[in-house]
């Protein structure tokens, strides 16, 4: 309830980094990591739908707890959720186009993406404020954005080399991820002055 | 779910009779070692083997209610809402199951923690619900949900089985080694998760392979005559 806003942020965005800590988001972080101009497209819209989510989902939250039906607060998020997705998709494609033929593929992918739907679900259970919330938010998909951007450059550069091409696919993306991953844990250190 | 995983699409080719509804899923199309879906639980339950299998189970449940619910509405969903029907349809069973997990044991519960309310964003059942349960009537899409819910039990298992023997020395929490043994801790952090993943995934494409090249040549074998006699 009384963290700092610095170290929320800090501990979303590298301590435990929602994809290569909290193995969050794995199937689009996998499929959509080949090429970096679909990665980074891919991580702004997954951004944008997890910050609006989440001020979304805080509104809703207070009503459903003032009705006492929190019962309801996983079918709602996903509502919530698939709703953003879909108002995305309209507003990029009345206002940009071009924008929407690059990245129409990706956005009701956005929708099964578990970094989305955990966001509301960790703010809740941490009884996060409006402002922590937001910040908690950002940290945590601009951590999702950084990793697929810094997987997706060194799969660009491994497809230059010789691979035996019974490891070529997923498995040698895995294998790239776990070191990330270690390179990651690096910044479990950092979490004490919170 | 993507376009780089062509596999997960092929899964589309409905088996014919009901018994292969069930057994597709165990092993040919198995979820996780062969669609290469449903990821994040796969990685972060998997430090125990005894998690593995309680994440499994509650997916299963998951799939088959889902299943079940989504092919007897089939008919009745028009076709642009039908991605939107099936989500609810997947978030009322896993509402069910969260507070069904709670009621039957808290440590459970505890440690599996997010991942029950994410089993909704899990996309193995999305594509089920998508490629399978909206086509077909409703004992078979059961079936189905069971067979790729114990499907992707197992592969928790095996996975969790790896990861708990190399980082713990323990076996469903019995110690499995003496006390000199020094456990690999890196197999319970995320790092070991995905390498333990990589290494079945690795195994299964040589067995795959190898089951092929041995099907091709017993094609060619019997082949052979067949042409000499013409």
């Amino acid at each position: 309830m009384n963290e700092s806003l610095s170290h929320i942020f800090v501990d979303a965005l590298l301590i435990n980094n929602f994809v290569l800590c909290v193995f969050l988001g794995m199937c689009s972080f996998i499929g959509l990591s080949g090429k970096f101009s679909t990665a980074w497209r891919m991580g702004v819209s997954v951004m944008f739908v997890i910050i609006v989510s989440s001020i979304l989902a805080y509104g809703t939250n207070l009503i459903l707890v003032r009705f006492h039906a929190e019962y309801l607060r996983i079918i709602t998020y996903i509502v919530i959720i698939a709703s953003t997705v879909q108002l995305t998709e309209m507003f990029i494609k009345k206002n940009s186009p071009s924008l929407f033929r690059a990245m129409g593929v990706y956005l009701p992918l956005i929708t099964t993406n578990c970094a989305v739907l955990a966001v509301p679900l960790f703010q809740t259970s941490r009884n996060y404020s409006f402002v922590q919330s937001v910040v908690f938010a950002i940290a945590a998909s601009g951590g999702y954005t950084m990793a697929i951007v810094i997987l997706s450059l060194v799969r660009e550069r491994v497809e230059l080399s010789d691979v035996p091409s019974l490891a070529k696919g997923t498995a040698l993306t895995l294998v790239l991820a776990a070191i990330l991953s270690m390179a990651f844990m690096g910044f479990g250190g950092m979490g004490n002055g919170g | 779910m993507s376009q780089d995983l062509p596999a997960c699409h092929s899964a589309a080719e409905t088996p014919s009779d009901t018994m292969a509804a069930f057994t597709a899923g165990l092993w040919k199309q198995n979820p996780v070692f062969v669609m290469v879906l449903g990821m994040c639980p796969t990685l972060a339950i998997t430090n125990s083997v005894r998690n593995a299998i309680a994440m499994g189970l509650a997916t299963t449940f998951v799939m088959a209610s889902a299943n079940g619910f989504i092919s007897l509405i089939r008919k009745l969903v028009p076709k642009q809402v039908r991605i939107a029907t099936y989500i609810l349809m997947i978030a009322t069973s896993v509402t069910i199951v969260d507070y069904l997990v709670k009621a039957i044991s808290i440590p459970v519960y505890k440690a599996l923690g997010a991942f029950i309310p994410l089993i909704v964003s899990n996309c193995l059942t999305l594509e089920r619900a998508e490629s399978y349960a909206g086509k077909n009537p409703i004992g078979k899409s059961i079936l189905d949900g069971l067979g790729m819910g114990l499907g992707f039990t197992f592969a928790l298992t095996c996975l969790g089985t790896v990861r708990e023997v190399l980082g713990a020395g323990t076996f469903l929490g019995f110690p499995l080694f003496g006390p000199n043994f020094e456990p690999w801790v890196l197999f319970l952090l995320p790092p070991g998760g995905f390498i333990s993943l990589a290494m079945w995934l690795l195994t299964f494409t040589l067995w795959r392979e190898r089951a092929e090249k041995r099907k091709r040549a017993r094609e060619a074998a019997q082949a052979v005559p067949v042409e000499a006699a013409s």
